[in-house]
């Protein structure tokens, strides 16, 4: 019997292992691009200062990158440890991406990463400059690799059910590479990294600007990054948008739970904050249609019929259906090899109904919903904070160009201040992603009380804590020694410079 | 266009090859373990940590991409031994996790448990590492308490397919004897590769006098762990498969050895590279490059223990509990599309090879020196 406390614990130590990740990887994909930039100012203006400036925040990237392997490491293993039948039930399409992303993208960023860190002085300038950049687009192949994983988790294609192998097996590597939700996601994340990066430099540099140290780094560092981090909120922008669609298109539940929106309709409203609403905002963001049709969580839990006829069961008969498709499914297994008869029309039987197989391990048709709140508020504190830096970082991009950011210290302030910000939006994003699949693990085809080891409850509440310990520890070791480094500053690039009054 | 047997087997081969290179790059722990006994003051361990610190990331890699292909290809042993033997596997990755951050970590202002600290997680890593991935590979040989039933999908309640028969969840290989000894031996085996490592890539006489020193002794040890471990395995009894039927013969892996002479080969091949690299090292002055001899040969005597636990009807995951649920290459792999699929992936991978080559020449051309270390910011 699995037990709702193995699956709660198990849920809570993935979202602890790739919560902490993600605490690290954007900060690894933003600065990357950013001190690529930096190191071809130098190649290209020939002036020490760039090296310099590369160099300081090299050493920041490398105290951040050993922690996101780390926890990295660990993601990878739990699918096994912790989500045993779902390894198995959809590996032959999902471990493709894990092995691809190993091979390609891995070893790309540990082979060019040591020659960035130690090879200044060992390899020329151009080799020198290439593996910088080839660091930074190895982590952004190996993000590619495991968001189409995850996008392949909230909407899979690709696929078909062997009833014989007892699992799902890929028909179409394409179809998987290429996934709509997994493009759309990839652009979200990396760009969302972009901007960490961004905010992250911003942030440092304004700290420097309010103690009136490392001016010209400081300067030339926000430039960079404000350029850097406004185009990547752009892209962040384009691709949310993109992703709001798809959602309202493969995981309506999702999309109707974080508007809390009961009953849907066309020109569905949406609130800002509950009790703020535009009219008709949801419909627009959903299907880009200020008429389009938007169910609510009743409609998708009752079923509803389109305005333009089309009709979608109620997640009562989806379990039904499922539930004949497990039925089948015995069948098929009982007869196979004895009654070829019988076993046919069962798998023309599970064929007809496997759409909804997943629906059989479910209790109740609420436990279709995922958690409202959470989604709503997640949502709101993703876009809202996006926003708010974005409008940060143009106003620090046109206040340094304008030669005005060394008397400002308000914004100096924000910028400093902006740094947690831009963490919480980027945790927000992704619990909005995940605990908004919920009750899947893979969107209809699986959900998480059937995808879960039967492991012990005591051995994975054993390991949350003794994960938990370990990430926390390493967290706060790597916070002081990125404050001590920051306090020690870059080193020489303040020769030529004036104290400021 | 390849038939599943085909691919099965090829992808044993690539599983292999990437256990090979593993187990060589474990030289990364095996010097770690090291550091406080070979280093006798602060330069000396820091030589040595920098070392090793521009390669761990390529063993890291290693080690997830091993874990990956495993995924990709045998999806049943993923979710069946990680799942199962959960806390020999949560063992291993607690220790590497230590070693991913401690290279960065041990040397910079603010960390607050100090560098003896951090480079204690290293030394731990070093042995605890090779040892517990050692034991977890020799149960390929030595079976598990397992079932898999794929049947249990239908009982909603408790859909669980792999199930593991005992409380313990893998540290049950730790009571086993022939595991122990194996473990044992791929640790000391690490250290002597650490050792080879470390000679060639520095320049200090008294580390060098050090290090050959050292090496004469593990490499003893591990020359008579190796022997006893390989010879535990080759005299028990083993799991043969015939027509999806598994059963027990006695001396199978004797028999595997003798039906397959190309695998023979290799693993003889292996083990006289091997012992070249170490004793070569230990006894001859002026060689520095017995870590290509030994690497390399590492290399093959794992593909061969490899070859001798899955192919020629071998079920390589095998369950004591019962013998019907072992895993074998044909029941456990990916389909045929996809292993097709990362077929052509992996043809890739000389390319990735080449490119760690050529980096690695770039950077390993001068060895490390006390002077370097001393004047240099470039450093952990």
């Amino acid at each position: 019997m699995i037990e709702e406390a193995l699956i709660g614990w198990s849920r809570a130590q993935f979202a602890l292992t790739a919560g902490y990740h993600w605490l690290f990887v954007p900060l690894t994909l933003g600065l990357a691009i950013i001190m690529a930039v930096m190191e071809t100012m130098w190649v290209i203006k020939k002036d020490e200062f760039w090296k310099k400036t590369a160099k300081f925040w090299m050493k920041l990237f490398a105290i951040n990158f050993a922690v996101g392997i780390a926890t990295g490491i660990i993601l990878e293993f739990e699918f096994g440890t912790n989500w045993s039948n779902y390894s198995w039930f959809v590996g032959d399409i999902f471990g493709a991406p894990l092995a691809i992303e190993g091979i390609f993208a891995f070893f790309m960023e540990a082979t060019f990463f040591a020659v960035m860190f130690f090879g200044w002085d060992k390899v020329s300038k151009g080799f020198h400059l290439t593996a910088t950049w080839l660091t930074g687009i190895g982590a952004a192949v190996s993000a590619a690799w495991i968001l189409i994983a995850n996008g392949w988790m909230q909407h899979p294609v690709g696929m078909e059910f062997n009833p014989d192998t007892v699992r799902h097996e890929m028909v179409d590597f394409w179809a998987v590479a290429g996934n709509p939700s997994a493009v759309s996601k990839f652009f979200h994340s990396v760009f969302s990294g972009w901007m960490t990066g961004a905010v992250f430099v911003i942030g440092i540099s304004c700290w420097y600007l309010l103690k009136k140290r490392q001016v010209r780094f400081a300067k030339a560092s926000i430039r960079i990054a404000s350029i850097i981090g406004i185009i990547g909120t752009v892209a962040v922008i384009f691709s949310g948008d993109i992703s709001g669609v798809q959602m309202g298109r493969y995981q309506p539940m999702k999309l109707a739970a974080a508007e809390g929106l009961k009953d849907g309709g066309q020109r569905a409203p949406f609130s800002i904050v509950p009790g703020v609403e535009i009219p008709g905002m949801l419909s627009i963001l959903a299907t880009h249609d200020l008429d389009g049709y938007v169910p609510g969580i009743n409609d998708l839990i009752d079923g509803y019929t389109t305005p333009e006829g089309e009709t979608f069961p109620s997640v009562q008969e989806k379990m039904a259906q499922g539930q004949a498709a497990l039925e089948a499914f015995k069948i098929y297994r009982e007869n196979v090899g004895i009654n070829d008869s019988i076993a046919a029309v069962a798998r023309a039987q599970l064929r007809e109904h496997q759409q909804y197989f997943g629906y059989a391990y479910l209790d109740k048709p609420e436990d279709a919903v995922p958690s409202v709140p959470v989604l709503f508020w997640t949502f709101r504190i993703m876009v809202g904070i996006g926003t708010l830096l974005l409008l940060v970082m143009i106003l620090v991009w046109w206040f340094e160009r304008k030669n005005k950011i060394e008397r400002m210290k308000w914004l100096q302030w924000t910028g400093l201040l902006s740094i947690p910000f831009v963490y919480i939006a980027g945790q927000a994003g992704w619990m909005l992603c995940e605990v908004g699949r919920q009750p899947w693990a893979i969107q209809d085809i699986l959900p998480v009380n059937a995808a879960v080891t039967s492991a012990s409850v005591t051995a994975v509440q054993t390991t949350f804590f003794i994960f938990l310990a370990i990430f926390t520890f390493f967290l706060i070791v790597e916070l002081r020694i990125l404050i001590r480094a920051i306090k020690k500053g870059p080193e020489g690039t303040e020769q030529e410079e004036q104290p400021l009054n | 266009m390849f038939t599943i047997e085909f691919l099965q087997q090829y992808w044993w081969v690539i599983i292999a090859l990437l256990g090979g290179l593993l187990v060589f790059l474990l030289f990364v722990q095996g010097a770690n373990a090291m550091i406080f006994v070979a280093g006798k003051n602060e330069t000396e361990r820091q030589m040595m940590v920098n070392s090793t610190g521009r390669k761990w990331e390529l063993t890291f890699t290693t080690l997830v991409t091993f874990g990956g292909a495993f995924f990709a290809s045998f999806p049943l042993f993923y979710s069946t031994s990680f799942g199962g033997a959960f806390w020999l596997w949560v063992a291993i990755l607690i220790t590497f996790v230590f070693q991913a951050v401690s290279y960065e970590f041990q040397n910079k202002a603010g960390n607050v448990i100090g560098r003896n600290a951090f480079r204690a997680f290293l030394t731990v890593n070093g042995l605890l590492g090779p040892f517990l991935l050692g034991v977890a590979v020799c149960t390929f040989f030595t079976g598990s308490e397992f079932t898999v039933d794929k049947s249990a999908l239908f009982d909603v309640a408790a859909p669980t397919i792999s199930t593991w028969s005992n409380e313990w969840h893998g540290l049950e290989a730790l009571g086993n004897l022939t595991n122990v000894t194996f473990g044992l031996a791929v640790m000391f085996l690490a250290i002597c590769l650490g050792l080879l490592y470390l000679l060639s890539n520095i320049r200090s006489e008294t580390l060098e006098r050090r290090f050959r020193k050292y090496l004469m002794s593990t490499a003893l040890v591990f020359a008579l762990l190796f022997v006893t471990a390989t010879a535990f395995i080759l005299i028990s009894d083993g799991y043969a498969v015939e027509n999806g039927r598994v059963s027990l013969e006695p001396y199978k892996y004797w028999h595997n050895l003798l039906a397959m002479p190309g695998t023979a080969a290799l693993f003889v091949l292996g083990v006289v590279l091997v012992l070249t690299g170490l004793f070569g090292t230990a006894f001859c002055k002026g060689f520095r490059h017995g870590i290509w001899y030994a690497g390399t040969g590492t290399v093959t005597t794992v593909m061969a223990l490899f070859f001798l636990a899955g192919f020629n009807g071998t079920a390589y995951y095998p369950s004591t509990t019962d013998l019907q649920s072992s895993l074998t290459l044909s029941n456990s792999s990916s389909s045929a599309f996809t292993l097709t699929v990362m077929t052509w992936v992996s043809f890739l991978i000389p390319a990735v090879l080449a490119y760690i080559v050529y980096a690695w020449r770039q950077m390993d051309r001068k060895p490390i020196t006390k002077n370097e270390i001393e004047n240099t910011d470039l450093k952990y």
